[in-house]
This record gives structure tokens, C-alpha cells and sequence, in this order.
């Protein structure tokens, strides 16, 4: 089924902010099995110029959805999730992610289109810091597998 | 923030050597927990057949998380990272024994710019699947 164009152009903020933790910092690079110390060690981090641990630099995917996802699954968007796969995705950074970072999340579904038998979509997330700061920003790009058919 | 490799002694047309990453079942669950990503396919191969999947396979951002570390180690600093996007062009297969499956990534610098920025085009292939497609990462260097 075609994907519902009323859709593009909303904007869903995040309904908390997402506390950076140590511990899940860790846990992310253990989960891609990078040991690089600046992810886990403070002081490594701090000799390197950074404030504390650093996320790797995918690190965002774990919050940047939260706020669309109630949209995503509205059945007036006609998204049927057992056909979606992951299309793309890209990370613009301003700065780095570090523990102990505060940061809000806006998503907007930023575009839609058919591509062949394929309907595509994109959310794009702004990251910033509680303070409005901004961090990085986030596109991504679902395909929903024969949704244009 | 300092990154290793110095910006003056890049060229565009470096080979970065390619690292193989080995994947097996146990990464994909520790990361979809880490990552909140339980969609079935990546974890459970009766529900990855049910759906068409020749078996259970790695979720995206696995594959690129192990594109980006290979730009992270050899820049010498994730916080290097400035611009980092990929087209997901094939899947991982990941069977249920003890080798799992492998994914090679490779680079090249594809250009220099300015501020020490340059941007480095990445390969990733597990078996005979180009996993990524226009994955491209920019860095600042030292």
C-alpha cells in the first residue's frame, strides 16, 4: 500500500531527553566489538582532548528514532513493518557524543517517494543538546519492500 | 580531539588496507540489545525464513558500525568523524555455527578538503555481497 503523503513535513520531538551513560557507551562498543579505550576509559578520553568516554560515531541510531516511532506505526501512514528493511542511513556530527550529554531529539518524516515496486521513506533528526546546542543530525531511509506496488 | 594521521601526508588515492571483522550469532544479540533493534530477522532464523530471508542476517548498522571503526582506528579518533552515511546494498548472512560470516571493509581517500577534512570511500563485502554501497565517511585529520 502506498504510504500516506499527509505524513512528510511532521515533525515529532522526543517526549525526554536521553541521558548519555557511561555504561551504555561501553555496552554499544562491546555490542560492535570495538575496544578502543576512549569509549571506555575516562581518563584515555580526556588525554585525548574530550571531556569524558566518546559514542561511537553510529551511537545516535539508539535514541534518534524514539520520537517517530509512534508515528511510524500509525496505521494512517500504511507503513507495514514486517516488509521494512534499513535503506539507508547517514550521521552529519557537529561535535562529538559524550557521557553525560543531555540531548533532545526532533525527527521529521522528510520525504517519501516510490522507487520502482518500493515505497521510500526518510526521518530526519535533529540532535541537540538540552541547551539547544547542536550535535549531530540524522537521515534515515526506510524501504518498505513492494509498498508501491 | 586529535586525530593520528596528518592531513599533509595524505593523498587522494591512498588504499587504507582492508580488516576483516568476523560476526557470529552472539554479536547480533548483544547488539540488538545494545541497540534496541529485536526485529526477529537478525536473531531468529525460523521467523528469517518465514519472511523470505535465506537465513538470519546482520542487522544494517551492525555492518556499519564495523565500516565506521575501521575509519575511527585508522584515523586514530572517533571524535575525527564529521559526515559518515551509507546505502545498505546487500545483506550479511549470518549462518548458526561457530565461524559466523566476515566482513572485509576497505578505503581510499577519494578527496581532500579543506580545514583537514578529507572523505574517505569505504568497501565492505561479506562472501561475494557488496554489503554497502556509496559509503563514505569525512574525517578531520591532524
Amino acid at each position: 500500500m502506498a504510504l500516506n503523503r499527509d505524513f512528510v513535513g511532521r515533525t515529532y520531538p522526543a517526549s525526554s531527553s536521553y541521558e548519555v551513560g557511561r555504561v551504555k557507551i561501553r555496552e554499544f562498543a562491546a555490542a560492535i566489538g570495538d575496544d578502543n579505550p576512549i569509549y571506555r576509559d575516562p581518563e584515555v578520553a580526556k588525554a585525548a582532548g574530550h571531556p569524558d568516554v566518546v559514542a561511537p560515531p553510529t551511537f545516535p541510531i539508539v535514541f534518534s528514532l524514539t520520537g517517530a516511532a509512534e508515528a511510524l506505526a500509525d496505521p494512517e501512514l500504511g507503513l507495514d513493518f514486517s516488509m521494512v528493511v534499513h535503506g539507508e542511513q547517514r550521521f552529519e556530527y557537529t561535535r562529538p557524543i559524550y557521557a553525560g550529554d543531555e540531548l533532545l531529539c526532533a525527527s521529521t518524516i522528510s520525504e517519501i517517494r516510490s522507487v520502482g515496486r518500493n515505497e521510500l521513506l526518510t526521518v530526519t533528526s535533529e540532535v541537540t543538546t538540552a541547551q539547544g546546542e547542536p550535535v549531530c543530525r540524522t537521515y534515515n531511509t526506510l524501504i518498505e519492500r513492494g509498498g508501491a506496488a | 580531539m586529535t586525530a593520528t594521521v596528518k592531513y599533509d601526508e595524505i593523498e587522494v588515492g591512498q588504499q587504507i588496507p582492508a580488516v576483516d571483522y568476523p560476526v557470529r550469532r552472539v554479536n547480533l544479540v548483544m547488539y540488538a540489545g545494545a541497540s534496541g533493534d529485536f526485529n526477529p530477522i537478525h536473531w531468529n532464523e525460523r521467523h528469517a525464513k518465514a519472511v523470505g530471508l535465506p537465513d538470519v542476517i546482520a542487522h544494517g548498522m551492525f555492518t556499519m558500525a564495523e565500516a565506521g571503526r575501521f575509519v575511527t582506528d585508522w584515523a586514530g579518533d572517533p571524535g575525527a568523524m564529521v559526515d559518515y552515511g551509507v546505502r545498505f546494498s546487500s545483506m550479511v548472512v549470518v549462518p548458526d555455527n561457530d565461524e559466523g560470516a566476515v566482513i572485509t571493509v576497505s578505503g581510499v581517500v577519494e578527496e581532500k578538503l579543506d580545514d583537514n577534512r578529507v572523505v574517505v570511500a569505504l568497501t565492505a563485502r561479506s562472501g561475494d555481497a557488496r554489503v554497502l554501497s556509496r559509503a563514505r565517511a569525512t574525517v578531520r585529520l591532524a
